[in-house]
Formats: structure tokens, C-alpha cells, sequence
């Protein structure tokens, strides 16, 4: 935008926007603006969006305040979702347990221990019916954190909502899907790189066709920052990613804006403030640009990058967990400074254990905290100007255009070919691990100071929270759950559905949600359908590097 | 002598930076280090510690399961009749850190041990266990 006329652009949009009915004054009165700069320069909702997605902000709608939660099995973790519901949470996101994310029953012998203890056990639609038992899927959305088996659980997804009445077009949520952040980061993998990114196309057209309000990836740089990368690695890699699922979309006949507007992000907030703020705004400048200019975009919402923010779970510590509140509160605020689209704040317990019912709503607490009592809601990007955050985005952006470069090169100019050829030569895997290096040296030396950790350690011998303790009863009930869904089930149906998936898998052209959809409705197991696929796919084993 | 120390992930559990951190930490302090990789069992940690005759075995468990796994995998040593000693990293609570030590692990680090005090009682435990 180039002369006066982006204000008055901006204007038209922010007056045809519904503001919600608060006031707009600071505390003591004082009326405020919407936003505020120059005239001439860019305002929010104008490309490239450094300055967020819409012209209002959240004079019009608040984030998404979506806590994270599951446990033990399905039932326990409804239970869970409906507290969150009645304590004014507005969207549900679900953590499945290790072995769910890695495509495995809760009887494999490698899910020994692990069953319903980071997140709830799903193996078959007998389960997913207890875990959105009276909740209406139809008027909230649900994201669900899964990778490796995303499609499998989709497939269980949209079988039970339509078996609830509930049709799959109506169905609003998000599917996390990222898989070249397991391999990076994560590590939650279990086909090789190239036949998971199949699945992940599957999802994506599927979705495309026929669930229109549904995310089909979440871009995710969490875990790449959690795993040990700076700002600009995260931002990087997972733009990178990002962009590589387009061309992975575009390679399989969508159109880039068929695509690229149901892609969603997640980011970390980390407790470097002004370095977090700075990254989602180069976050939206980055990819407004290589959407119109690099991959020819013409829709808006192609450009905008919408994500979500967790704050940073590594930077919670064990000793003094109380003070844990006060490092979410701060990284919170980054991500509402930053512009994100919905929020989800760790609980102070999170170095311990899953949080415990308390320390969760003290967690939801601090968001409603920021929403309703500092008013740093009535200004749109009020950080915009800066001399110190303009400079560090600008700083953001070009680190990361150094990294696209590179990642670019390994791949001949294909981003998508360059991110699984990083993956494949440990290239990303390295180059995350030595950033987690140099930090770790920088905390060890005292160079860095962690309050409770290095410094400031009176307090640390205080009782110890109440922490959730996941018992192996779970895990018993569960595994009954799951034998007696075997015994109780048509075997021949089960058979006769992962036959076909077996084959579809053989013949990469097709398409294989409407077969996963069928074996979840004959009541096949998420380790069934894995496993089928794992003999046609292959299973990726990572080379060990430190 | 230089020790040998076999850094090992058991499970399902992926998070990796923790390990990868602390076998460099150790190798700056003059170690050698093995690191196994991924989703191993007590079986496979217990047969890499005997064939690359290593002095001590270090586990990094993040996921909660190390109640179940950690005495899994002393168990499978003391079976192939290796008294190499074992050690827990990452997340512990301070109730479990009595049921480890009963079976048989040789100490436990919590987020926050520094590479001095980590370094000092490997060095510690494999002296003692030294003829």
C-alpha cells in the first residue's frame, strides 16, 4: 500500500467489522484507536500482514482460548472437556497418549506403561464415542494433535460425528497432520518421510472436497522450538514445512488457494518477549509474500497466516513450579501482542506432570486475565513502530530467508524435495540439536540466568504441588476396553476393510480416507489400520547422530 | 581410563533433546559416549551396554513411564549378568525417586542437574564399582 489511501482502506474494513460491546478507554478513561501509524504505512488486515490478519483485531473477536487436555482414557478426558466447556473454554484440542500418536493399541507390549499417561488412549471408535459423548460437534471446534496416524484418526472422527448426526461438512477443527516436524523434531514418526507425506495429501484433499471448515495441518514450530531451536530456526523450518505441504498439494492437482487457506500455524511463545512478538510478525510477512509472489496466490486468505501459540513448556522448571504462572503470563502476553489467533497457556505443574485440574484453570485463568483486565486488546499490533520490534521482524525475516535459501538448494529449487532431503540427511535433526547445545552450555555456565535453576534458589525446598497421578488402572481398563471391542465386533467386516486398505495403500494414486473411514466404522483398531499400512509403507528407523 | 557411558531412549518416548544434550555435555567432560537412538526396549539397551562394554547406562525419560521401564531395563542387565550400574535423566517426582532407587538405579537428575554435579557422580558410581 502505497500512498494515504491505507488508512482509508484500512477504515472501510475496520467500519464493516462487528466490534464486540466493550469500551475501547484505557482504565482511567482515556479513548484509544483501533490502531495506530503513519497513514501512509501498512495497517492490520493489509498485505503483508505484519501487522496481523484483520483490520479489528480483537475489538472484534478475542483468540481462541483452546486448552490442551486428555488423559487416561476416553471418559476421563470428557469429563476434562466438559469442565473446560463450562469454564467459558471455546474450543477443544485434544492429546492423545504416546502410543495413540504412534499408531500402536494399548496392548502392543512397546505401549507398556505409556497408556493413557500423556494424553487419552484411542483405539477404535468405541473410544472415540466416549470421548465427545455429549458434546456438540457441530458448535465447537476440535483440534486434534496427532501426526503419524492423523488419518486414521480422522477417519475415526468423522465416523463418529456422523454416526452423532452430525454431517462431516459441518464439522469446524483441526488436524495437527505436520509430519516433517516429527522427523525434525518431534520424532513421533513411524512410516518413512515420503509415504507419511502421501497420507498427509490424502488428508488434504479429502478435506478440501469435503469438509470445508476444516484445517487440514496445523504448520507446527513448537516442537521444533521445544527440541532446542533459536526464534528464527523455528520460524524457518516451519514456513519451510509450510510451504513444502503447498507444493505437496499443488503437486497432487489442488490449486494453491484450494490449499494454502486451510493450512494453519502453531507457534511457540518462548520467554524472550520482544524476540517472540518479532517472530510472528515476520511469521505473517513471510508468508503473505511467498504465497502471492513465490506460489502465485491470488486469494487473501491464501496470504494471511492465522496460528496458534503454546507458550513454551521448556522454559517451565521443576523447582519452584508457582512461579510458573508468572513466565506463562509473560509469554502469553507475547502471543497476544503478536497478533495469534487462539492461545493455549501451560500449567505451572507442566515440568512435573500433566497438569492437575487446578493448575489447568489457573492456566485459562491468566489468558482471561490478559482478555478482559489489561486492555491490550483494543489495539491492534500496539507494538507496530517500534524502532526495536520493527528492526528485530526485519532481523527475523532475514534469518530466515538466509535458512529458505539453503533448504531450497537442497531440494533444486523444489521446497518440498528440500525439506525431506533435510530430513533425510539430518541436516534439520543436527542443526536443532546444536542450537539446544549451545543454550544448554550458555545455562550451565550461568551466562543465562533461570530463576529457581542457576540463581534465585531459596524456595526450592517447598512442599512439592499436588501433581496428577496417572495410575496403571487406566491402562487396565483400557486394554479390557479394547479385547472387548475385538471380541464384540464382525471380524469378517473388520478383515474385508483392511484388505481394501491394504490394497488402496499398494496404488498411490488413490485416495485412502474413504477406506480408513470404512475400517473405522467396522470397528478396526488404530493399530489395525497402522500396521496394515506399515506393511504396505515401510517403517522409518532414524539414525542415531548426536 | 576413559569411561564409557551408553546414553539410551526406551519406549516411546521421543524427546530427544535432552539426551542429545547431556551426551555432548559428557563428551566435553572427557567421556565417550554411545547413544542407541530411539524406541529401544530393555532388551536391546541392556545387549548394546554388554557389547560395547560400557561402565555405566544412562536413561532419558520424559514421558512418565519411567516406573515401569527403568527397573525393566536394570532387571535385563542383572538377567544377562552385567552389574553395569543405571541412571535416570529428565522427569521424575520426588515420591517415585525411592521406588528407583529400590530397583536397583543408581541415581536419578532432574531438569536443572548441572553437567558438574552429573559428571562428578557418574564419575562417583563407576569408581565404586571399580574391583
Amino acid at each position: 500500500m502505497s500512498s494515504a489511501s491505507a488508512f482509508e482502506e484500512w477504515r472501510r474494513g475496520y467500519d464493516a467489522s462487528h466490534l464486540r460491546d466493550i469500551d475501547f478507554t484505557t482504565m482511567s478513561g482515556v479513548p484509544v484507536q483501533p490502531v495506530y501509524g503513519p497513514p501512509t504505512e501498512e495497517f492490520p488486515g493489509q498485505y503483508p500482514y505484519t501487522r496481523g490478519v484483520h483490520p479489528s483485531m480483537y475489538r472484534s473477536r478475542l483468540w481462541t482460548m483452546r486448552m490442551f487436555a486428555g488423559f487416561g482414557t476416553a471418559l476421563d478426558t470428557n469429563e476434562r472437556f466438559k469442565e473446560i466447556i463450562g469454564a467459558g473454554g471455546t474450543g477443544l484440542s485434544t492429546a492423545f497418549d504416546m502410543p495413540t500418536l504412534l499408531g500402536l493399541d494399548s496392548d502392543d507390549p512397546m505401549a507398556l506403561g505409556e497408556v493413557g499417561r500423556c494424553g487419552v488412549a484411542i483405539d477404535s471408535m468405541a473410544d472415540m464415542r466416549d470421548l465427545f459423548a455429549g458434546i456438540d460437534l457441530a458448535s465447537i471446534t476440535t483440534s486434534m494433535t496427532i501426526n503419524s496416524p492423523a488419518a486414521v484418526m480422522l477417519a475415526l472422527f468423522v465416523a463418529q460425528a456422523e454416526e452423532a448426526g452430525v454431517p462431516r461438512a459441518r464439522l469446524g477443527g483441526t488436524l495437527q497432520n505436520d509430519i516433517l516436524k516429527e522427523y525434525q523434531a518431534q520424532k513421533e514418526f513411524v512410516f518413512p518421510p515420503r509415504q507419511s507425506m502421501r497420507l498427509v495429501r490424502d488428508t488434504i484433499a479429502f478435506t478440501a472436497a469435503e469438509m470445508p471448515k476444516w484445517n487440514s495441518v496445523s504448520v507446527s514450530g513448537y516442537h521444533i522450538r521445544e527440541a532446542g531451536s533459536t526464534a528464527a530456526e523455528e520460524l524457518a523450518f516451519t514456513l519451510a514445512n509450510g510451504f513444502a505441504y503447498v507444493e505437496l498439494a499443488r503437486d497432487a492437482g489442488l490449486t494453491v488457494d484450494q490449499v494454502a487457506p486451510r493450512l494453519s500455524f502453531f507457534f511457540n511463545a518462548h520467554i524472550d518477549f520482544f524476540e517472540e512478538i518479532a517472530k510472528y510478525r515476520a511469521a505473517r510477512r513471510i508468508w503473505a509474500k511467498w504465497m502471492r509472489g513465490h506460489y502465485a496466490a491470488t486469494d487473501e486468505r491464501s496470504w494471511q497466516l492465522r496460528f496458534h501459540t503454546q507458550t513454551a513448556g521448556v522454559s517451565l522448571t521443576a523447582q519452584q513450579p508457582e512461579i510458573n504462572i508468572a513466565r506463562t503470563a509473560i509469554e502469553a502476553l507475547a502471543g497476544v501482542l503478536g497478533g495469534t489467533q487462539s492461545l493455549h497457556t501451560n500449567s505451572m505443574d507442566e515440568a512435573l506432570a500433566l497438569p492437575s485440574e487446578k493448575a489447568a484453570r489457573i492456566a485459562l485463568r491468566t489468558q482471561q486475565i490478559i482478555a478482559h483486565e489489561t486492555n491490550v486488546v483494543n489495539v491492534a499490533d500496539p507494538l507496530g513502530g517500534s524502532w526495536f520490534v520493527e528492526e528485530l521482524t526485519d532481523e527475523m525475516e532475514r534469518q530466515a530467508e538466509a535458512i529458505f535459501s539453503q533448504i531450497m538448494e537442497f531440494g533444486d529449487g523444489s521446497m518440498l524435495e528440500g525439506c525431506i532431503r533435510g530430513i533425510e540427511e539430518n541436516w534439520f535433526q543436527g542443526r536443532i540439536a546444536e542450537s539446544a547445545y549451545q543454550l544448554e552450555k550458555l545455562f550451565n555456565q550461568g551466562r543465562r540466568v533461570v530463576v529457581g535453576v542457576n540463581a534465585f534458589l531459596e524456595g526450592n525446598d517447598d512442599a512439592d504441588l499436588e501433581i496428577l497421578r496417572i495410575t496403571n488402572e487406566d491402562e487396565k481398563r483400557q486394554i479390557a476396553r479394547l479385547l472387548d471391542v475385538r471380541e464384540s465386533r464382525d471380524q469378517m467386516g473388520v478383515n474385508s476393510a483392511l484388505a481394501r486398505l491394504s490394497r488402496e495403500a499398494a496404488d498411490p494414486e488413490v485416495n485412502l480416507m474413504p477406506a480408513l473411514i470404512d475400517a473405522a466404522r467396522a470397528n478396526a483398531t488404530v493399530g489395525e489400520m497402522m500396521s496394515t499400512m506399515e506393511g504396505v509403507f515401510g517403517r522409518y528407523v532414524e539414525v542415531p547422530t548426536l | 581410563m576413559t569411561t564409557r557411558v551408553l546414553v539410551a531412549k526406551v519406549g516411546l518416548d521421543g524427546h530427544d533433546r535432552g539426551i542429545k544434550v547431556v551426551a555432548r555435555l559428557l563428551r566435553d567432560a572427557g567421556m565417550e559416549v554411545v547413544y542407541t537412538g530411539l524406541f529401544q526396549t530393555p532388551a536391546t539397551v541392556a545387549s548394546a551396554a554388554i557389547q560395547e562394554d560400557v561402565d555405566l547406562v544412562g536413561l532419558s525419560m520424559l514421558s512418565g513411564a519411567h516406573l515401569t521401564l527403568a527397573p525393566l531395563v536394570v532387571e535385563a542387565l542383572r538377567a544377562q549378568g552385567s552389574d553395569i550400574p543405571v541412571i535416570v535423566g529428565g522427569i521424575v517426582p520426588a515420591n517415585d525417586l525411592a521406588d528407583l532407587e529400590g530397583a536397583g538405579v543408581a541415581a536419578v537428575f532432574g531438569p536443572g542437574a548441572t553437567a558438574e554435579e552429573m559428571v562428578a557422580t557418574i564419575n562417583r558410581i563407576v569408581s565404586e564399582r571399580l574391583p
